[in-house]
């Protein structure tokens, strides 16, 4: 079997297989597992019904995320700020209580190293290539971005993870996206995974894992190769993977959970035995030019409702299937938009940069070229740039970003998932537009009544400079166009 | 868990594309600390309009629920299979499903059943004024109108939901197994033992 040619995907999960039924399921084991307020207490709360204990709370991270405010956390005398929401409050308080009790590593929110879970385990050098990663939370996907296989479960799940360490899996159909080529420039690894889900569609992955491929992931920073595997889910796959490769490695060594000294030349060693191996097959294969792909907006509320920023609002009666007609007209009519429609004629009155997706100081840098020297247009009322950590705050702070940000009009926050989804008090108010860097334009995702658009940092910048969406590569003509 | 064998009832003739778990229930739902309760904020946006299926008097108290392609897509939230629960489903049908929410779903006791589109077309038209009913042991669906429709689904699910067995409760037996993997994990892959600062 060992001669077999695998791919990533079947080495990972072959090196984590505590048993092997004879119906195919297996008892994986699961290596690192992350745990936020939203999915967790009925789980801590059915161990504790059930007498049971967390097997292993060393390989367990506890990080709030979702509810928290992203204002100022303290006061000036250093004291904790009441949350208003007393359901927040109490969610949160849940998971601050059930870390310790169950004996859990817990990042609070006035540590420096708090922030979305998804960009914390990379930052901690915690996610690991070859790993088995879960959390309560569909973004986990994101980790793949280190070569680990990594996928969100649900709150059984969780419970299933806390008290034995495994997840009762079978091992799923691969699927590969091939993008060859070199990106033009202005294109982002935003532009290129909601380009790939308008390809694919939202249910392209449904049963498979995909391992992205091809001189663009190559080419790709670590934070790029996050913000792809990171949306995957909206393609449907539950994990997306890229091979670790030197970047890789160059990225974790010396992070503060990451294996040091001899335990780092072994992990080395094992890490560059994944990558797929010469002659492996994929159960399904879509291979992509990275020259279709432009700077990509959504017009609707599916992931994959994706257009260049160079389009148009597609008319419904353009898409072949029937049910996907209803769709599109029932997303026009939620998202107030007529077929045709140039989608840089569409205004927009928020703007948030943020979320697992975008949040990381990359992310933070690429709308601080655009904005830097502009000030945000009169008709966007509400724009926020959200670290997705503290120690991303931290850095983004000493290279004079959030000066840059606040000299354009953005406020500044603290970190969080903030404004992607209606949990905490950042929220898109009915009716209104929202240019956001964060990952579902669901109907009602960023508040009741909100319309969401897609797109990433540098885009999400440029429509704040212009006030609707504008295609970043020529945002300076379009500043130089008698109004 | 409650045994599931046999599901009969009204089914809800939903029919709806994509429903995202944002559609299903709400993010501002997901504040509680239980499992109960959440069937009040289920399809909030959907029943929100007048005339929808879900306050339609017909389908009050319906066990099942018929969608369309790629049910439960989005976020890995269980509140949505609880929502569900909480409504008074416990069963499903739908040309397919993400993959997340069947999971979900299934440690829930609710049963999703995977049928061909023009399967589904047939069922939407007969829940309009019939029941339907779904036999877990011989993994039929039939109306009244002698449509008899196979399904398939996992055997080991299907023996689970038959026998209302809880799957922490299985794993926790198999704990010499998992044990054994540790150590030699320890061994081979000692890097991922452990967070080397928790570790030390």
């Amino acid at each position: 079997m060992t001669d077999t040619p695998r791919t990533l995907y079947e080495k990972i999960f072959d090196a984590h297989v505590v048993e092997r039924r004879d119906d195919g399921t297996c008892l994986v084991y699961i290596d690192r597992h992350l745990v936020h307020e939203v999915t967790s207490p009925q789980a801590f709360e059915a161990l504790r019904m059930a007498g049971r204990k967390v097997r292993r709370p060393d390989l367990t991270l506890a990080v709030p995320d979702h509810n928290l405010p992203t204002t100022a956390r303290r006061d000036d005398a250093g004291n904790r700020i009441p949350i208003a929401d007393p359901a927040s409050a109490q969610q949160l308080a849940a998971l601050e209580a059930n870390a310790p009790a169950f004996g859990i590593r817990y990042i609070g929110d006035a540590d420096a190293e708090q922030g979305i879970v998804h960009v914390v385990g990379p930052e901690q050098g915690f996610s690991l290539p070859g790993a088995t990663i879960v959390c309560g939370d569909s973004h986990t996907a994101s980790h793949g971005g280190l070569g680990a296989l990594a996928f969100g479960i649900g709150t059984s799940e969780v419970e299933h993870v806390l008290a034995t360490q495994t997840l009762l899996l079978k091992r799923s159909r691969t699927m590969e996206v091939r993008v060859e080529g070199d990106l033009a420039p202005g294109v982002t690894a935003k532009d290129v995974v909601m380009h790939i889900i308008g390809v694919t569609g939202t249910a392209g992955g449904t049963g498979h894992v995909v391992e992205y491929r091809g001189k663009v992931f190559e080419d790709m920073s670590i934070e790029s190769r996050l913000t792809v595997c990171n949306m995957e889910i909206e393609g449907g796959a539950r994990a997306g993977l890229i091979a670790p490769d030197e970047k890789t490695f160059a990225y974790l060594k010396g992070r503060q959970m990451a294996p040091k000294g001899a335990d780092w030349d072994k992990a080395l060693a094992w890490w560059k035995t994944l990558p797929t191996d010469e002659g492996a097959v994929f159960d399904k294969s879509v291979v992509i030019d990275a020259a279709d792909i432009q700077p990509t907006v959504t017009w609707g509320t599916s992931p994959e409702d994706t257009v260049a920023i160079t389009g148009r609002v597609p008319d419904p009666a353009s898409f072949a299937d029937p049910s996907k007609q209803a769709a599109a007209q029932a997303s026009l009519d939620y998202m107030g938009l007529e077929p045709g429609m140039k989608m840089t004629d569409i205004e927009v009155q928020n703007v948030f940069i943020g979320s697992c997706t975008n949040s990381r100081i990359e992310d933070l840098r690429a709308a601080a070229a655009v904005l830097k020297g502009r000030r945000k247009a009169a008709n966007v009322t509400w724009a926020i740039v959200v670290p997705g950590s503290g120690l991303v705050k931290l850095q983004a702070e000493a290279e004079g970003l959030d000066k840059i940000f606040t000299d354009a009009g953005l406020e500044w926050r603290e970190p969080g998932c903030s404004a992607c989804l209606g949990m905490n008090p950042d929220k898109v108010p009915a009716g209104e537009r929202c240019a956001s860097t964060s990952n579902r334009n669901f109907v009602g995702r960023q508040g009741p009544g909100a319309r969401t658009h897609l797109v990433s940092p540098a885009m999400a910048a440029a429509a704040a400079v212009t006030g609707r969406l504008t295609d970043v590569r020529a945002l300076d003509a379009v500043e130089t166009e008698p109004a | 868990m409650d045994k599931i064998d046999r599901i009969e009832g009204r089914a809800i003739p939903f029919g709806a594309k994509n429903v995202d778990t944002d559609v299903i229930i709400p993010a501002r739902w997901l504040k509680t600390i239980t499992r109960e309760g959440l069937g009040e904020g289920a399809f909030e946006t959907v029943r929100a309009k007048d005339g929808n299926v879900f306050d339609d008097p017909r389908f009050e108290g319906a066990p099942i629920l018929i969608a369309g392609d790629n049910f439960g897509c989005g976020s890995s939230r269980e509140h949505a299979a609880w929502a569900l629960l909480d409504m008074g489903i416990t069963a499903v049908i739908a040309p397919s499903f993400s993959d997340i929410f069947s999971g979900n779903a299934f440690k829930n006791g609710i049963l999703t059943v995977a049928l061909p589109q023009a399967q589904i077309e047939r069922l939407l038209d007969v829940a309009e004024t019939d029941e339907i009913a779904i036999d877990l042991e011989h993994c039929t669906v039939t109306t009244p109108f002698q449509d008899r429709f196979t399904f398939e689904i996992d055997p080991f699910r299907r023996h689970c939901l038959l026998e209302g067995l809880d799957e922490v409760g299985l794993t926790m037996e198999r704990q010499d197994a998992i044990s054994a993997y540790e150590a030699k994990a320890a061994g081979d892959l000692s890097f991922l033992s452990g967070p080397r600062e928790v570790a030390a």
